[in-house]
């Protein structure tokens, strides 16, 4: 086994890790772990936007846009925190441009802003211009432009590294176990901070926007140490996702005009969203959405709407609600427009439906897409780890995989990449900061003890059942009974299936026995990580007997801020068992109200 | 219908040379290779051996060689490959370390090597360095590099030689010096103009057939060499 020691321990290099590193790296001796290769993280499919109230061609205010964001979380989000991220957001931007980040210019030179869902203008509840786009590539250029700098900033990476244990010495984060998987070989990395940016686990559900990759293991190996996480029965689906495929349509489609259409032909959105209609936030329209196909009014009765972005339907809706252009003239786009601001969906929809998007209309449907919930952390970064907020030491968690909490019960486009760029920034801060005054804690000699027995388990499995199998298992139950819609029966039963599906993954024998590259075992042990987090979900989700933002009940339809105005904290107990406990919101200025747009 | 995978297979802790395995199972004409790969290994052999992650053409994972040609498996579909038989082997030129996975440190001590990051040591303003939208224009197309490797294994210039740069680094530079925020062309030029630099491209335009970004590769490589010889960036 190989040793390693540093400062501080990077785990994933998406957005949030990239940040982590380039600020830890400047006063402190740090690595960063990565499954992939760190250019290949999800952060590079985000597409629309990123979110800051800059105001490049109209009035807009960071207090807008943190209203939004609390309401767009249907008030379960963080206050302090929320308007923490949306004052910081304008200068993070700047700062990426700065750091050279390609963004899409106005005509005067300054970046380019498009409407998203749920941004809006607070005195008129009209759409605001809030994200800030690189045509429709903006995770590719975050993630491409923080990986250069972090090269030109000497920062060490070790890709490919599969970290699959969180070592603690008491109490405090120690370092990581991690597998190198061109060898096979583990390694200990012996760190006074780790910051977890491993991003989030989509691939519980069957269609998905995510990645492979998306199989949330830091929260799996945080939650095996006996880190709770907070509010993990809030899952975002979001509205447009490629027919049966799940890849993912921007909002920014709709930003740029882009309408849902019905199998009557109709723009069913207003109903749903009188003022915000197809800008409304994803919850709503997911669920919208959802209606509509089951009360019959798919595209052919079927389980998928249209999103049309043709010109002359955009310009007719357009019309219809008396859009302008920043200058006052009336929005009328040209097909060449929609190729230009919108190239890669263009590409996907022609590469994957075999669909034109400038004549024709694409195939879509809700597909899961992001996680809410994760490792709780308070603003700074810093893993708080009861209901009493605890630090504790030397564990940080940033991006998807954290739960500061900004988004709540859902989260508003743009903000994702905007949390990856805050929380990165101040989690990589915040480690150095530690580390630079700590010790090294003593690592025992067995420390890489625990993850040996996971992958012996592994290796000695004995029985028939295929890896895919499982899989699909557990991605249809949880589709169908902890999707976008859930009944206590529902969750019930998908409760019990999953408990199944735990029994049968302890029968997938390991057929690649070799060490190089053995996709195979992690394959295998990706799986276990979701098949935990489907079980601590659902039980969260079953606890939860109302309905708010992505967490909708039939039996519970109503939210109910008297007893659910509440964060869960889940833990997993030594037996095995999963214990629910709770901490308050935290409210500044902004008292619950009705959800309108 | 019926499909008939062929894979190039060596696992180095039990072979002494590559061989070739045949696979016959069901696909829809619009699954894409990738799925076909997953399903063989599901299904068929655990052991089989390739990167991949997003699945849409966009992390540059699973670039791969298929009938010949490189491909992203992700964005390559049963229908567009025009035959039931589908072969699938490693990207050229760069050492196979399993099945299809290779060996990426070359090809990313390439890209280090021209300088891939923006440079300006100006102070910077408050707010965004300003840029017109025909400024933004210039680099545009150079930004959509995802680093897949698929332009430069299938160059020849870069199998004759692994020393050549090739053309994914090229891309990276080239989305640098034409930033007009920028202020180290000048550098990377010097750097590419150099005997395993954007000379030993011979304008084959595989690169450019094989980019799944659909990049004007070949053009962006003449572009730096009119630079280079004018000492102009326009």
């Amino acid at each position: 086994m190989k040793k390693h020691q540093f400062d501080v321990v990077v785990v994933g290099a998406g957005g949030a890790g990239l940040m982590a590193a380039l600020y830890a790296s400047k006063t402190a001796n740090i690595a960063v772990l990565s499954k992939l290769y760190p250019t290949r993280s999800h952060t590079g499919t985000a597409q629309g936007g990123v979110g800051a109230a800059l105001g490049s061609d109209e009035e807009d205010h960071w207090e807008w846009h943190a209203f939004d964001t609390v309401k767009g979380s249907d008030y379960l989000g963080d206050q302090d925190a929320i308007e923490f991220m949306c004052y910081e957001a304008v200068q993070a931007v700047y700062e990426l441009e700065h750091y050279g980040l390609p963004f899409s210019r106005t005509p005067e030179g300054r970046i380019a802003q498009r409407p998203f869902g749920g941004h809006t203008n607070n005195v008129t509840g009209k759409p605001v211009r809030r994200a800030c786009y690189a045509a429709d590539r903006t995770g590719h250029m975050i993630l491409q432009t923080l990986y250069q700098q972090c090269l030109k900033n000497h920062v060490n990476f070790f890709d490919e590294f599969q970290v699959v244990d969180l070592l603690m010495v008491n109490g405090a984060a120690a370092g990581v176990v991690a597998i190198e998987l061109a060898t096979g070989e583990l390694h200990t990395f012996h760190a006074k901070a780790v910051i977890f940016a491993t991003g989030g686990h989509g691939r519980i559900w069957e269609v998905t926007s995510n990645a492979y990759a998306y199989t949330g293991d830091g929260i799996a190996v945080a939650m095996r140490r006996g880190i709770p996480m907070e509010d993990m029965e809030f899952f975002q689906f979001h509205p447009t996702g490629i027919y049966k495929l799940g890849i993912l349509i921007t909002e920014g489609v709709r930003g740029e005009g882009g309408v849902l259409i019905n199998g009557n032909g109709e723009r069913f959105m207003e109903k749903y969203a009188p003022r915000a209609k197809d800008l409304a936030s994803r919850d709503v329209t997911s669920r919208a959405m959802y209606i509509e196909m089951k009360e019959g009014r798919g595209i052919n009765g079927g389980r998928y709407l249209y999103l049309d972005t043709r010109p002359e339907t955009v310009n007719k809706y357009a019309a219809l609600d008396g859009r302008k252009r920043p200058d006052g003239s009336p929005y009328i786009v040209t097909g060449e427009e929609i190729i230009a601001k919108l190239p890669d969906i263009v590409d996907f929809a022609r590469t994957y439906l075999g669909v034109d998007p400038v004549t024709q209309p694409m195939p879509v449907q809700p597909t899961a897409h992001y996680t809410m919930g994760g490792i709780p952390t308070n603003r700074f970064g810093e893993a708080v780890i009861d209901e009493n907020n605890t630090v504790m030491p030397g564990l940080y968690a940033a991006g998807e995989v954290a739960c500061v909490s900004v988004h709540g019960s859902n989260r508003l486009g743009t903000n994702s990449l905007l949390d990856l760029i805050v929380f990165g920034k101040h989690a990589g801060l915040r480690a150095a900061e530690f580390a630079n005054g700590a010790d090294f804690q003593q690592l025992p000699n067995d420390a890489a003890d625990f993850a040996t027995t996971q992958f012996d388990r592994i290796r000695n499995a004995q029985g028939t059942e295929k890896i895919l199998d499982v899989t699909m298992g557990m991605r249809l139950v949880m589709s169908d009974g902890v999707g976008m819609f859930r009944t206590g029966d529902g969750m019930q039963a998908a409760l019990q299936t999953v408990g199944e599906l735990k029994e049968r993954y302890l029968q997938i024998p390991l057929t690649d026995k070799g060490r190089i590259f053995n996709t195979d075992m992690m394959n295998i042990w990706e799986l276990g990580n979701l098949l935990d987090m489907a079980e601590m979900i659902t039980i969260a989700a079953l606890a939860r007997t109302e309905s708010r933002g992505a967490h909708a009940r039939d039996d519970f339809p109503e939210r109910d801020d008297v007893n659910w105005l509440k964060h869960s904290l889940a833990w997993v107990k030594p037996n095995g068992k999963i214990e629910l406990r709770y901490k308050p919101v935290v409210i500044t200025k902004y008292q619950p109200k009705e959800r309108v747009y | 219908m019926e499909v008939t995978v062929k894979v190039f297979r060596f696992n180095p802790e039990q072979d002494k040379k590559p061989h070739y395995e045949t696979y016959k199972l069901q696909a829809e004409p619009t699954d894409r290779v990738l799925d076909l790969l997953e399903h063989i290994k599901g299904y068929f052999d655990g052991t089989l051996s390739f990167r991949r992650s997003c699945a849409h053409g966009i992390c540059g994972s699973d670039g791969v060689r298929i009938n010949g040609r490189n491909y992203l498996a992700c964005k390559a579909l049963v229908k567009d490959m025009h035959s039931s038989r589908i072969t699938v082997e490693p990207m050229l030129g760069m050492k196979v370390i399993k099945d299809l996975i290779v060996d990426m440190d070359q090809f990313f001590a390439h890209f280090r090597s021209v300088l891939p990051y923006f440079i300006n040591d100006e102070p910077a303003p408050q707010q965004e360095r300003l840029q017109s939208p025909e400024e933004r224009e210039r680099f545009d197309d150079t930004t959509k590099c995802i680093l897949c490797a698929c332009c430069t294994t299938a160059c020849p210039s870069f199998w004759a030689n692994e020393e050549y740069i090739g053309p994914a680094a090229i891309v990276a530079a080239h989305r640098f010096i034409f930033d007009s925020r920028d202020r180290a062309a000048s550098e990377r030029l010097k750097i590419l103009n150099d005997q395993f630099g954007v000379y030993r491209c011979h304008t084959i335009f595989n690169c450019t057939v094989a980019c799944p970004r659909e990049i004007e590769i070949t053009q962006a490589i003449g572009e730096i060499k009119k630079a280079i010889v004018t000492g102009k960036l326009d």
